[in-house]
């Protein structure tokens, strides 16, 4: 896979940067707290988690809607002084793209240690194609041609473009069905995971439908919840308390042409991991076939798929055959979102599969398995009902996260020393 | 001057800063549709934009199309999320490849237009019209006026060209 590239071929930050923690709420409806309590409590967990204290941080990034409190006012109740924050706009796609942001502000020796977070009341306040704003808010020039036709939420910007890979492709609903019935397998080991039952594929295609071709269960869970993660020098990373996840590469939030109106310049059924997959792979030195855990950003059954074929993880066209073939199920040859991810353990805009890429990386995911006398679980590899979810002897993780058809990050992180 | 009007009982306004939409909705209010057409390249643009995506040159003009493409892709709504439409599902949002500049200036590339399907009268297409359409069906343009000089455009089946034996539909029916 090595390849020379112009401008974006700098193999030096291959494995210098880590993720040494990670903190989470509870993936609920209904917090009971806003989101300046979720954010606190996350990072937090996450500082403790890495074994520093608040002291050792003085970096702070985080990412919103305008839905969530910015990072001055999270550092100032846990009494964090930060040499750097910043707050962007964004949602999917943003974590894999902070992390990137992380280790060039680190890199440039304005702060040694950031930790990011997202914090939403994605249930209780603002909810997935919501304004935002009151009712009575006029349309105005661009909203015009999306609110003004009944386009607002991301299955309706989304829609066309699954609808023609069905067209292109001969993708069916019943192969795409099987990304949430292995997701729900998957959650139905996770004690933490909002929906941990399991479904049929039938389950899926008799749910009523939102907007065709997206039934009800294709569509992720709407939660409230607070995650944080803690990046690192990977020099740092030797003091902290857990095997860290070490960042061999990462895509910042790459696009297709005319990001914004990716629908004019086609193929529509191509996504912007056609475009990143060709600096996520050189940078990282490993191909996808390399890669022994993944998790693909699964707003919807659909962008799970997607991805997965457009960052080469199968032949362009052949993402319904991927995803159906049990490929991506614990115990198969390439797990997907092993927590369950975003149709079922919870919606964090990308947050939670990277923090389960860092458990699976560390040997640690906290499934129910026996905890041994180091602290750590004794993971049984039975990935039946109830039981284990960590990836045998996992070494590489791949992390592809979607924020619209036209624009997406990517990471891929090696299991430390 | 801004204008304001409404649009299925949803207000809209348009800010006069706002010049590329203004052109666009009130061509759309005369019952055209007319798309940027750069003053340096020639090639034409949607939506509506503040320089041409192919050159970057800031000047164009507004240049008449047929109103006539193809359905290239689409979605059908059956949840709402805006109450405005929750009166009518199940809407389809088309994404309509007009006839104009296909496959220009790159393979796959093309004058497409995100729009609701409609009857001749200009109202949300009902049930059975919209279980008739999908990827292939030609469709061509009609306005439904706003207010003060402005319009929303929206499709219909174009029943002047031929149409295909069977457009492509998602495979439930």
């Amino acid at each position: 896979m090595e390849q020379e590239l112009d401008a974006t071929s700098h193999h030096h930050l291959r494995g210098k940067y880590a993720i040494v923690g990670v903190g989470e709420t509870e993936y609920s409806r209904g917090s009971g707290t806003t989101t300046r309590g979720l954010g606190t409590r996350a990072v937090r967990a996450a500082v403790q988690d890495a074994g520093l204290s608040m002291s050792d941080i003085d970096g702070m990034l985080s990412y919103s809607f305008n839905d969530s409190t910015p990072s001055p006012v999270i550092a100032g109740d846990l009494g964090i002084r930060l040499n750097f924050h910043m707050d962007v706009y964004g949602g999917g796609s943003s974590i894999e793209a902070l992390v990137g942001i992380a280790m060039g502000v680190i890199e440039a020796g304005m702060c040694k240690t950031v930790v990011i977070y997202r914090a939403m009341n994605g249930f209780s306040q603002v909810r997935i194609g919501g304004t935002g704003r009151g009712p009575g808010s006029p349309m105005s020039g661009g909203a015009l041609l999306t609110r003004g036709i009944g386009l607002s939420s991301a299955g309706q910007m989304f829609c066309q473009s699954f609808m023609r890979h069905m067209y292109d492709y001969g993708t069916t609903p019943e192969q795409v069905a099987h990304v949430k019935v292995i997701h729900a397998e998957h959650a139905a080991n996770n004690p933490k995971a909002y929906y941990q039952k399991e479904l049929t594929v039938d389950d899926v295609l008799s749910s009523r439908m939102i907007v065709k071709p997206l039934h009800l269960l294709d569509c992720c869970v709407e939660t409230d919840n607070g995650v944080a993660i803690i990046v690192t020098s990977a020099e740092r990373a030797r003091d902290c308390r857990h095997t860290p996840a070490v960042i061999q590469s990462v895509v910042c939030r790459c696009c297709k042409p005319r990001a914004d109106m990716h629908y004019q310049s086609g193929p529509i059924s191509t996504v912007a991991g056609h475009f990143a997959k060709d600096i996520l792979w050189p940078n990282a030195g490993v191909g996808p076939e390399d890669i022994q855990v993944t998790g693909s950003y699964d707003a919807f059954t659909f962008t799970t798929m997607m991805q997965l074929e457009d960052y080469g993880f199968c032949q362009k066209g052949e993402g319904g055959d991927y995803v159906s073939s049990g490929k991506m199920r614990l115990g198969g040859e390439r797990p997907n979102n092993t927590s369950g991810g975003h149709l079922c353990e919870g919606y964090t805009h990308g947050v939670n599969m990277v923090i389960e890429n860092v458990r699976q990386l560390r040997h640690d995911v906290d499934d129910s398995c026996p905890i041994g006398p180091d602290g750590k679980r004794q993971h049984t590899y039975d990935y039946s009902r109830g039981g284990c979810r960590q990836v045998k002897d996992v070494e590489l993780s791949a992390n592809l996260g979607w924020g619209t058809p036209g624009m997406g990050s990517a990471m891929v992180m090696a299991r430390g020393t | 001057m801004a204008i304001a009007g409404s649009y299925l009982e949803m207000p809209v306004h348009l800010d006069d800063l706002d010049q590329e939409h203004l052109e666009f909705f009130s061509w759309c209010g005369k019952h055209q549709l007319r798309l940027q057409k750069c003053s340096n390249c020639s090639l034409m643009r949607f939506p509506p934009t503040t320089a041409c995506p192919f050159c970057a040159h800031p000047d164009a003009t507004w240049e008449p199309v047929s109103g006539r493409g193809v359905v290239y892709s689409y979605g059908e709504v059956h949840h709402a999320i805006q109450g405005a439409f929750k009166p009518h599902l199940p809407y389809m949002l088309l994404l309509v490849e007009l006839d104009e500049q296909r496959n220009r200036p790159n393979e796959y590339d093309g004058l497409r237009v995100q729009g609701n399907l409609a009857t001749a009268d200009g109202l949300l297409a009902p049930p059975e019209l919209v279980a008739e359409v999908g990827i292939g069906t030609q469709v061509k343009v009609i306005f439904q006026d706003m207010g003060d000089g402005i319009a929303m455009p929206l499709w219909v089946v174009d029943q002047d060209v031929e149409q295909p034996a069977q457009p492509w539909r998602y495979p439930d029916e």
